[in-house]
């Protein structure tokens, strides 16, 4: 019985170790268990599959480093899928951090496609505050919204801002959330009320809340959530990446979680068990 | 007096924004949004409140050698070569004091501001985010034991999302036929954090708004003065 | 001649086949500052694109917009003065850019006194502030109020005792939030309590923020606590101290305090994010008592695993009425109480209503 007895009182360093470890490993040697793509991301990919070469996509970058983690492999999934289909994307963001997580994504997925040109295929117009009044400002007026882009160089230069003054010339607007502003102020103005089909990324925690918008309206057509949500999409867009690596590590992660629960209620009902025995 | 004038500034101005919530007409209009931009405006005046004191306490510390006393000096040291770098040279987006040398610029690929930020700040607070990952497990392993009916269902409600929203919940059930498509592990997941799980925080949420009613409620009409300093 | 009547005909063919049957109307923009006027127009699919032109003076219209016929409304509210006469024209364009039609329309924008979109929410106010405010005013006439236990808040005192007789400092955590989020200013209305006690009993606190405006404050009601115990000469300004405004940075701050100081006793009271693990679950290898309080709903889960006590969303905000055991504010908490059950009824009410197909109080309770 003291067997069970330690099983209550397992030191939690080495849960610690067993976690590290269990994390670790994967990372560097892919386990490969079998992901299933979700209907809410199928709806993304097919979107930006069902859109014409060389159209305009607005991909909006309001998350930050906290998040980079779960938020960043889905972006570079969706510019890899985007520059595969010959879109062009115009980035903006509506957090500060969001021009940098714009600019490490863009430097990561541009080195595998070097007919890649910032000013045709690509524009990073920088940060705006503001929230849903600059949507809103973008959606009347984008050029007096965005005079220039992140370094300070006039749209009017660049061949992918032509004929671009609101969302008409935009397939889509993507935005990558990790809170507020962010998603829910893009489905309010880009999508209420100027008619944009949108499509979001969150972290696994915001993923629940964003979920209602995903309905027969269409106020979201698909949603790309946490780490799982990224993983299907590297999945889909078959380049496996971070988020896949990712998932085998947080699988094996809850896996040894769920056997430590289960250790110690396995330790609690067998001491329970012999106390009411020595009680009767 | 002392205790009277921020007690009617609260009534006054508290009752000001209710009332203006409703009233589009100038100027209550935009009364909310004037009196948040001042809050910011003052917050960012009171940042430097808040550095000097960080310098204080730390420097009391050093200066009667406290325990661990040198880590109180990494962190004034920290604290101004931070300051330092970003007044000189300034960031990516902002421009410094002084235009940053090509030598200095291929040493480090950035200016020292953004690369203490990108190879330092951001890896210790993703270490410290990280953290989450061990603590979480040892919680789990501490809270999740099944003393009660409550407790048991919590403990298999956690671990069914734990499995269907990780790709061995997809192995475990992928065998099952689409008839039965709802006890795949991962709709099942899905199903308990849409249903329950949003409608628990939804309760608490609305609860508490209430309880943000009615604490405004209080220190609106000045019943509660513990803000003040008062009882 | 014959050329000419062709083009004639050809005119009046082009005119009639893109003389659209469009209506254009301009109105002053409802539930606004007078700072916006709509427009709203109905165009066929096939018209390519149209502009819309405005002008204060009926003569120099000046482009404001060009759209595509998907839209069917536009808010103007660029530049739009109170009470000023702007007249708009619509042009319809062909296929080649050129303008084929034009309508116009004119509206005065005018500021309203009231937004009507907001009656609901008005009668929602009305009615849970007329339930408090009454409820205030009968314990102020001695009506006895229960009040159901709260067991994190009856735990105080037996936590300042424990620091006290351990020789160790009490930690209290306000959240990472500023003054302006309602948990922060519950958090330190607590402190005040907890700070008069630990006067009391000559005990020790630490009280590491976040903000510097909750620094000030902060600062000021451990003080004043001493002062209402008669231990003004115990207080310790350094005791209140500010580390970082980053989240991280924060929490690695409060974990060393935890590490090193080893308090007695931990208070978790205001609005936490995803730091609240990370807190928790260092306090309790310190083997410190635990009390925690947030109405964030992400982070309770993590505070009920991992700390003694936990008070969840409105407890929080109770907990000043409750441990000050004030008639006046403990009737706010009656109010509250009958808040609630409004609230219940109506979602009950609505969800019979929606499974009926009956939207009217959900189009009624929606806001704008």
């Amino acid at each position: 019985m003291k067997i069970f007895e330690r099983f209550l009182h397992i030191d939690r360093r080495i849960i610690f170790v067993l976690i590290f470890i269990g994390v670790a490993l994967p990372l560097i040697w892919t386990l490969g268990f079998n992901l299933e793509v979700t209907e809410n991301v199928q709806s993304v990919y097919d979107l930006l599959e069902g859109l014409d070469p060389g159209t305009r996509i607005l991909i909006s970058f309001d998350y930050g480093p906290s998040t980079k983690p779960e938020i960043q492999p889905m972006t570079i999934a969706l510019m890899e899928q985007a520059f595969t289909s010959r879109l062009r994307i115009i980035a903006i963001a509506l957090w500060p951090m969001g021009v940098q997580m714009c600019n490490e994504a863009f430097e990561k997925v541009s080195a595998e496609y070097p007919n890649i040109e910032y000013g045709i295929d690509f524009i990073n117009l920088g940060y705006k505050a503001g929230g849903m009044v600059t949507i809103n400002h973008m959606a009347k007026d984008f050029r007096s919204t965005f005079p220039a882009d992140a370094g300070g160089n006039p749209i009017d230069e660049f061949p992918i801002m032509k004929d671009i003054k609101n969302f008409d010339k935009l397939g889509c607007v993507i935005s990558l959330s990790a809170g507020d502003p962010g998603l829910k102020q893009w489905v309010m103005i880009a999508h209420d009320t100027f008619g944009k089909p949108v499509v979001g990324g969150t972290t696994a925690v915001q993923a629940p809340t964003m979920l209602p918008y995903v309905n027969e309206q269409q106020q979201l057509v698909g949603l790309l959530g946490g780490l799982k949500g990224a993983a299907e999409y590297e999945l889909l867009v078959n380049k496996p990446g971070f988020a896949t690596k990712g998932m085998d590590a947080q699988s094996v992660a809850h896996l040894i979680i769920i056997f430590f629960i289960l250790i110690g209620n396995i330790g609690y009902f067998a001491t329970r068990k012999q106390k009411d025995t020595l009680k009767a | 007096m002392r205790r009277q004038i921020p007690l009617l500034i609260t009534f006054f101005v508290g009752t000001l924004i209710i009332v203006s919530e409703f009233i589009p007409h100038k100027p209550f209009g935009n009364l909310s949004t004037s009196l948040e931009g001042w809050f910011l405006i003052i917050s960012g005046f009171a940042i430097i409140l808040g550095q000097l004191n960080l310098f204080k306490v730390n420097i009391i510390k050093i200066s009667r050698k406290a325990p661990n006393w040198p880590y109180y000096v990494i962190a004034l040291v920290s604290f101004s070569v931070m300051v330092i770098c970003g007044a000189l040279w300034g960031t990516q987006q902002q421009p410094g004091l002084i235009p940053i040398s090509d030598k200095m610029l291929n040493f480090f690929g950035y200016k020292p501001f953004d690369y203490i930020f990108k190879y330092i700040f951001e890896n210790l607070s993703a270490t410290m985010f990280s953290l989450l990952a061990f603590f979480m497990a040892s919680a789990s392993y501490r809270a999740f034991r099944a003393r009660s009916p409550e407790s048991t269902l919590l403990l298999v409600a956690a671990v069914l999302v734990m499995l269907g929203r990780t790709t061995i919940g997809s192995t475990l059930t992928g065998w099952i036929p689409d008839s039965l498509g709802f006890l795949h592990l991962p709709n099942i997941a899905s199903f308990i954090m849409k249903y329950p799980n949003t409608a628990g925080q939804r309760a608490i949420l609305i609860c508490a708004g209430l309880g943000v009613i009615g604490s405004s409620l209080r220190i609106i009409l000045g019943i509660e003065r513990s803000y003040l300093g008062g009882k | 001649m014959r050329v000419y009547i062709l083009l004639i005909i050809l005119i009046f063919l082009s005119f009639t086949l893109c003389a659209q049957d469009i209506t254009f109307t301009a109105a002053d923009n409802t539930n606004d500052d007078g700072d916006a006027i709509i427009l709203e127009w109905n165009a066929p699919p096939s018209v390519p694109e149209m502009i819309i032109s405005r002008s204060i003076d009926k003569e120099n219209y000046i482009e404001i917009a060009r759209i595509t016929p998907l839209l069917k409304t536009y808010i103007d509210d660029d530049n739009i003065e109170d009470g000023q006469e702007y007249y708009y024209k619509l042009s319809v364009l062909n296929e080649d850019g050129d303008i084929v039609q034009s309508f116009t329309a004119s509206a005065i924008p005018k500021a309203q006194w009231f937004n009507t979109d907001k009656i609901s929410l008005l009668i929602m106010t009305l009615l849970l502030g007329s339930a408090i405010i009454y409820f205030i005013f009968s314990a102020r006439k001695g009506k006895r109020l229960y009040i159901r236990k709260i067991s994190g808040l009856d735990t105080i005192e037996e936590a300042v005792g424990r620091a006290t007789e351990m020789g160790k400092p009490i930690l209290f955590v306000p959240g990472i939030n500023d003054l302006d989020d309602m948990q922060t200013i519950a958090g330190l209305n607590i402190l005040g309590h907890l700070a008069e006690k630990v006067a009391q009993y000559d005990s020790t606190i630490y009280v590491p923020v976040c903000r510097s405006m909750v620094l000030s404050t902060a600062k000021e009601i451990v003080k004043e606590s001493y002062l209402r115990a008669g231990r003004p000469d115990a207080f310790n300004p350094d005791s209140v101290f500010y580390l970082t405004d980053d989240q991280f940075g924060y929490v690695a701050g409060v974990d060393g305090i935890i590490m090193r100081e080893k308090p007695a006793a931990n208070f978790y009271l205001g609005a936490f994010y995803a730091e609240s693990l990370i807190l928790a679950e260092t306090g309790f290898e310190s083997g410190a008592i635990q009390i925690a309080g947030t109405a964030m709903p992400t982070q309770i889960p993590f505070f009920v695993a991992a700390c003694d006590y936990t008070l969840i969303g409105e407890e929080l905000f109770a907990a000043s009425a409750y441990l000050s055991n004030e008639p006046n504010q403990l009737g706010s908490l009656k109010g509250q109480d009958v808040g609630k059950a409004i609230i219940i009824i109506t979602l009950l009410v609505g969800i019979v209503l929606e499974i009926f197909g009956i939207h009217f109080l959900k189009d009624f309770l929606a806001t704008h």
